[in-house]
Formats: structure tokens, C-alpha cells, sequence
């Protein structure tokens, strides 16, 4: 038997994997009726939505793990094809449902950068606002739901509450709490409202305080580190190779942030550190995710310090709708804006790729267009499904109690992950 | 056997059913209260005043729900197993005084001279319903549950044994009356303070007694299946583990049966390390039926308050790996529990009768 009680004590969990993989390629015919495959999803707590594993175990040691996608497919990249380029962005709320206003953000700049524009400054630090609101709450949701799955439940339910003044706030300034549909290409649906700010401020001051709380219950906790140190080691260079992203490259101790590293939006103007773990296991993903936050929070006290005035949309009359009281009184701007709305954006044949750091990982839009409002060609590169593609090298030789502790940690989002 | 004798039996038996069933139905609905105060929510409050009805309302929707069997399931153990998970934690009541004299009749079912054997001997009773559920389902989860209890079971019951040898090194029988009479006329164990607290040899010997205390409540944590270590369970691993197949009544007979052996292990604890029924300065049922039943409210307060932390530790702990179980249960609480007798021992002789 390949697999005993010992080989869970060997020292180095990067041995132990390396062994469980050994062994998989042994005939299997030495060991038939030793096995059992256990399918874990794509309806089980712990699997985030609908994530299907099929793990093959020895006692309670995995020996292999093959992750089954595609329950929640849409075919949202194939529904681009068929729409203009902002009636796409309903579609990006349900990309990574918890945060939609960052992928809101993150498809508006893609299209943008297509068009070559560049929205003015208000509008820009607006946007760093949705990103970094969003970021703390799908990490809080991340967070909470680590710990949830690791039987901390009361955790799950103080980072909820959090979230839940996050949300308030998201319905002040799209009106939806879900599904934001916020951004349109150059530019916002709607400025800030009147109390956003203060609201966000308030918000900001209290939050510190409940995350510690949080911080306290779990990272010192003896039983939360056993369950998650040295658990899921992703080593820098199996990080790379998998192309990880967001917090689970960084976990691995890569310090590598697209805000940081090839600056969209205004992040240059922003003071933050690029938090990185060491080890690259589920516990160094955790107080990455929980150091980020606060790094998000310094991050939106300076865009509210140096919030700038003026214009939140692109002026570029030919593909914007005009204002609405003009659109109302004046003949010649009801016909454009009847033009705009029916025939789309004039993008300019191309293709264009853009990235944006999103609280899952990289989120990607490859826009291939031939001219005219509807893209060629969209496609989506979705953190979530690249992040799991590890799950396979990652699970073989741990536990069945570790599976729950591996996916917290990897934080993925099946929405995005099947789109 | 007399007559009188054979009626209070019997009176006690079914009160004592009649207030441990009403006391699960209503733990589960203070559990329900406690986690939502800890997390800030507002639990049940629907049902009659201050939701005070809902373990009500809860029971009959069990009862209403179809009664599943599956047909791969082996339908003798299926059967069996939940009356196996809930007969132990009720059974063990037995032997466990739960208040002085009443009348002139002693408030405990059975006074047996074996009194914590018999508890050890039945309540470990318990773990076969579960390993016979989960195997009896043949299903895999409810399996994975079923082998992770009857792993659970062989490293802490060890420990178990023996951080209660201390308690009867002192005592010298194993009676559980004698339990309690002893710490009325010395001092509760884990408490020096209380009686005679200017003897140094009581404070010396709180120390392992304190030990025993910790480690034997650690231990029926693990023997009740709650959270730090309600690994069979694991909602979030094996989606509730041993239980899945079960549906209705039999489903609830185990939930039933979690929370008997809680608020047993809770009855066994406040007895061997809280003096029992005993508070200081209220005298014996012998002065009155009063402060009979006042023994006996003492008593279940007692009870409740260690129930209370039950709740307490469930809502903020994570969960154990079961390796990792095992080898807190081998590796240090084993030993804790043993070097603990030898301190004990080892302290006895000069106490000179304390």
C-alpha cells in the first residue's frame, strides 16, 4: 500500500505530493478494492456553488482529485457576440458575483482601451472605489467562507454583517445590491450620490475594528493554524507555471499585483503595499486576503482625500449618449442619441487585451473587434478557472478534513469559472 | 423490594425522562438563541412569546416529514442505529444524583456501587449508533462519518478513564453519591475556596484536580460529538457525516441523542469536579421537602451553565482534523491524565484525611 498513516507525518507537504503523484502512476490494478472514489459536489457546502470533485481516496488520504466544471455555464463569451458592447455589462455582474462592481470596471476599461479613451479623473477615482469596495468585500466573503468550512461560523457571520454595510452602500450608488451594472463604456451610469462619502467614510472608520475581530478569533487560534499551515502548498514555481493569480500567487510569496505592476486606473497616485506570503500554503492565502483589506482601506482613504471634481464620463459626443435634459428639449440630440443606442459604439477594428487586478485574480478581456458596436470575438479570462486548475497537483495526499480548508483558500467563484 | 421503593422508582424514572426530553428540545432551542446572541443575529423568536414554542413547532414537522428508508440501506441496523444513538445518553442518567433527599427519598434513580463504570460502560455505548448508521446507510459520506467516529472514540475515551482516577483516588469508592458527600464535607475539587479554604494540602491538591477537571471536559466534548470535535458530522467536509440517510423521527432520534449526551456529560461533570446538587450554605433535603427541590434546581442550574459553555466553545472554535484528534488525544492528554494520577498519589499520603 502506497499510502499509510506515516507518509501524513513526513515533514515537507511538498514530498508528500510530490509521493502521492509517484504513486499515482503505479498500475492500479495492485490495489483494486483498496480505493474508494468519493464525488464531492457539484452540490456540497463546502465547494463554493456548483464545483464537482471526484476524489479517489485511500481511508481518508486523497490519492487523486479531478475537478468537474462546467455546471454553471452560460456561454457568456458567445452572448457578447450577439450584443452591443454596454449591453454586455449586466452580464459581468454575474462573471465573479461577489464583486461585480470590479468586473463592472474591469470590462469597461477593457472596451475603453479599445476605444482609446481615457475617462477624466473624477470618474477615474470613482471606479477606485467600486475596485477597492468590492475587493474588501469579496475577500471578507472569502474569508468568512474559509473559515465557515473549518467550522469557525461565527466568523462567516461577523464578515456577512460587514459585507452587508458594504452592500448598503453599493444599492446608494447603483441601486442594486447584487447586481450592479455600474459602469457603462467611457464612463458611469450616475455620479456619486450626495452621502456616499460620508456613508463610506463611517464605514471605513468601523470597519478596522470588526476585522480585527475577526483577525483575533482565527489567526492566532491553534486549532484554525493546525487545520490550515502547511496545508495546499503552492511553491512560487508551481505557482508561475499554473499562472495563479491575486492572492494565491501572492500567498506563494510572488509579488506580483497588476495595480502595481502595470497601473490602470489612477493606482500609481495611491499609497499601498503589495502584500505577499512566504510559504504558500492555505494559512499564508488567508493573511494575505486579510492584509489586503487594510490596504484597501488605506487605499480609499486617499481616493477620498484627493477626490477631484468635474466631468465622471468621456466626452467624446460621437459614441456617448448626450445629457438626458438635452436628449429631452432638442431635436438634433434625439436623433443621436436614437443612433448611439440603437447602432452602438464605433470601436475601431483591432484586438486589445486587458487585464485588471480583480479580489479573485486577474481578470482578462481579450476583445477582438472588426469595427462596428458588436465585438468579433470576447473572451473572458476568468481567475477562478485558472486558479483551480491546480486542484488536481494540489489535493493528491491530503485529507478529506483538508479539502474544505484547500478550496477557502483558493477563494474561486464558479460563476466566473464556468461564465 | 418493597412496594414504596418500586413506586419511586418509577415516579423518578419518569420524571427524570420527562425533564431530560424537555431539556433536550429545549437545548437544542438555547443553542439556536446562544449562537445567534454570539453572532449577533436574532435566532428564533416567531413561535409564541420569545419563540419559546419552536422546539414544538420543530418536532412537528419531524414528525410530519416521510420517514425515508433507502433501498440499499441495510434495514435492521438502519432501524436500530438511532434507538442505539439515544438509549445511552438517557440510560446513564441513572446512577448521576440529581438532588439530595426528597421526602425522605434519595433523588437518584439507581444508587449502584459501580456508579462511574457504569456511566464509562454506557455512555461509550453511544459511538455504536453512529459507526452502525453510517455503515448501515451504505452510502460513503455517512461510511467516512462512521470510521472517523469510531476513530474519534479510541482517543479520547482513553483519556476519559483517566482523568476521573484522580476523583476516586480522594472519594475511595466509585459510587457517585459518595461523589458528592465527599466534596460537601471537603470542598468542591476544582474549588478550594469554598469549606475549609485555610488547609494548603486543599489548595495543593486543586491543582491536579483542576487538570482532571479540564481534561475530562475536553474529553466529553469529544464524546458528545460538538463542535472543536464533531468530526463525524462535518457539515462542511461530510455534509453531515453519518446522518445524511436519515430523515423524520429517526433523524431526529439522533439529534436527540446529541444533545441527551450533553446535557448527561454535563450531569456527570457537575457531579464528580461542581459537588453535585450541593451549594454552600443550603442544607440537605433532610431540613425540608424545600430545600429538596432547591438541591435540585442547584443542581440543573449547574447543569445549564455548563451547557451554556458547550454552546460557547461550539460557536467559536473551529473544527479538529481527525489525525489531529487522535493525536491530541494520544499524545497529550493521555499523558496529561496519567502524570496527573501519580501527582495525585503522590500528594495523598500527606494530606493526612483533609
Amino acid at each position: 500500500m502506497p499510502f499509510t498513516t506515516r507518509e501524513i507525518e513526513l515533514p515537507d507537504p511538498v514530498t508528500r505530493v510530490a509521493a502521492a503523484d509517484a504513486a499515482l502512476r503505479e498500475p492500479a490494478d495492485a490495489d483494486i478494492g483498496e480505493k474508494m472514489v468519493l464525488n464531492m459536489g457539484p452540490s456540497h457546502p463546502a465547494t463554493h456553488g456548483v464545483l464537482r470533485l471526484i476524489l479517489e481516496l485511500d481511508g481518508e488520504i486523497i490519492t487523486k482529485a479531478t475537478p468537474d466544471i462546467g455546471f454553471l455555464h452560460r456561454g457568456d463569451e458567445k452572448i457578447a457576440e450577439n450584443m452591443q458592447y454596454n449591453q454586455f455589462v449586466p452580464y459581468t455582474d454575474r462573471l465573479d458575483y461577489l464583486a461585480p462592481l470590479s468586473n463592472n470596471v474591469a470590462y469597461a476599461l477593457a472596451v475603453e482601451k479599445l476605444m482609446a479613451w481615457e475617462i477624466p479623473p473624477r470618474g477615474k477615482a470613482i471606479r477606485t472605489i467600486c475596485c477597492e469596495t468590492s475587493r474588501i468585500s469579496s475577500h471578507l466573503m472569502g474569508l468568512g467562507a474559509m473559515a465557515l468550512d473549518l467550522g469557525a461560523m461565527t466568523v462567516f457571520l461577523y464578515t456577512f454583517t460587514e459585507r452587508e454595510k458594504l452592500y448598503d452602500l453599493f444599492e446608494l450608488l447603483t441601486g442594486a445590491r447584487f447586481t450592479t451594472s455600474y459602469t457603462r463604456v467611457g464612463g458611469q451610469i450616475r455620479d456619486l450620490p450626495e452621502h456616499f462619502i460620508p456613508q463610506l467614510k463611517k464605514f471605513l472608520d468601523d470597519f478596522g475594528p470588526s476585522l480585527d475581530e475577526c483577525d483575533k478569533l482565527l489567526t492566532r487560534n491553534r486549532i484554525f493554524v493546525d487545520r490550515t499551515k502547511d496545508i495546499g502548498v503552492i511553491s512560487k514555481e508551481r505557482a508561475i507555471a499554473y499562472a495563479l493569480s491575486g492572492p494565491n500567487l501572492r500567498g506563494s510569496g510572488i509579488e506580483h499585483d497588476l495595480r502595481h505592476k502595470h497601473p490602470y486606473l489612477d493606482y500609481d497616485n495611491y499609497d499601498f503595499d503589495v502584500v505577499i506570503g512566504s510559504a504558500g500554503d492555505c494559512y499564508d492565502r488567508y493573511l494575505v486576503r486579510i492584509e489586503e483589506m487594510r490596504q484597501s482601506v488605506r487605499i480609499l482613504r486617499q481616493v477620498i482625500d484627493k477626490l477631484p471634481g468635474g466631468p465622471i464620463n468621456v466626452a467624446d459626443w460621437k459614441n456617448m449618449t448626450p445629457p438626458k435634459s438635452r436628449v429631452m428639449t432638442k431635436m438634433e440630440e434625439l436623433i443621436h442619441h436614437f443612433i448611439v443606442v440603437t447602432e452602438g459604439l464605433d470601436a475601431p477594428p483591432g484586438e486589445i487585451y486587458f487585464a485588471a487586478e480583480n479580489p479573485k485574480g486577474e481578470l482578462g478581456f481579450y476583445i477582438n473587434s472588426r469595427g462596428g458596436g458588436v465585438p468579433y470575438r470576447l473572451k473572458i479570462r476568468a481567475p477562478s478557472f485558472v486558479n483551480l486548475s491546480i486542484l488536481p497537483e494540489l489535493l493528491p495526499g491530503c485529507m478529506v478534513s483538508d479539502v474544505p480548508a484547500v478550496l477557502g483558500s483558493l477563494d474561486f467563484v464558479m460563476g466566473e469559472c464556468d461564465r | 423490594m418493597d412496594f414504596a421503593f418500586v413506586v419511586t422508582s418509577l415516579l423518578k424514572i419518569v420524571g427524570i425522562l420527562v425533564v431530560i426530553l424537555t431539556m433536550v428540545s429545549y437545548a437544542v432551542y438555547a443553542e439556536r438563541r446562544v449562537s445567534a446572541f454570539i453572532q449577533d443575529r436574532l435566532g428564533p423568536n416567531r413561535v409564541g412569546p420569545a419563540g419559546l414554542f419552536q422546539p414544538i413547532a420543530d418536532m412537528f414537522k419531524l414528525l410530519l416529514k416521510e420517514d425515508f428508508t433507502p433501498r440499499s440501506a441495510n434495514t435492521f441496523y438502519y432501524w436500530l442505529a438511532p434507538c442505539l444513538a439515544v438509549m445511552p445518553a438517557i440510560i446513564t442518567i441513572a446512577v448521576v444524583p440529581f438532588g439530595s433527599t426528597l421526602f425522605g427519598v434519595p433523588m437518584v434513580i439507581a444508587d449502584v456501587n459501580v456508579g462511574i463504570l457504569f456511566v464509562f460502560a454506557i455512555a461509550s455505548l453511544g459511538v455504536y449508533g453512529i459507526v452502525i448508521g453510517g455503515w448501515a446507510s451504505n452510502s460513503k459520506y455517512p461510511f467516512l462519518g462512521g470510521i472517523r467516529s469510531s476513530a474519534q472514540m479510541l482517543s479520547y475515551e482513553l483519556s476519559l478513564g483517566l482523568a476521573v482516577i484522580p476523583v476516586f483516588l480522594l472519594v475511595g469508592n466509585l459510587r457517585l453519591t459518595s461523589v458528592v458527600r465527599y466534596q460537601i464535607e471537603h470542598g468542591w475539587f476544582i474549588a478550594p475556596f469554598v469549606g475549609d479554604w485555610t488547609n494548603p494540602w486543599k489548595w495543593l491538591l486543586a491543582i491536579p484536580m483542576i487538570i482532571s477537571f479540564l481534561v475530562f471536559m475536553i474529553a466529553i466534548f469529544a464524546e458528545t460529538n460538538r463542535l472543536p470535535f464533531d468530526l463525524p458530522e462535518a457539515e462542511q467536509e461530510l455534509a453531515g457525516g453519518y446522518n445524511i440517510e436519515y430523515s423524520s423521527m429517526k433523524f431526529a432520534l439522533y439529534f436527540l441523542g446529541e444533545y441527551a449526551a450533553m446535557i448527561t456529560g454535563s450531569a456527570v461533570i457537575v457531579t464528580l469536579f461542581l459537588g453535585g446538587w450541593h451549594f454552600p450554605g443550603i442544607p440537605d433535603g433532610s431540613h425540608g421537602w424545600i430545600f429538596g427541590l432547591i438541591n435540585i434546581a442547584v443542581f440543573f442550574a449547574k447543569v445549564a451553565a455548563l451547557i451554556f459553555i458547550f454552546m460557547w466553545v461550539r460557536w467559536t472554535l473551529p473544527r479538529f482534523r481527525y489525525d489531529q484528534l487522535m493525536r491530541l488525544g494520544w499524545l497529550f492528554f493521555f499523558e496529561i491524565a496519567l502524570v496527573n494520577i501519580f501527582l495525585v498519589a503522590a500528594i495523598l499520603p500527606y494530606t493526612s484525611r483533609l
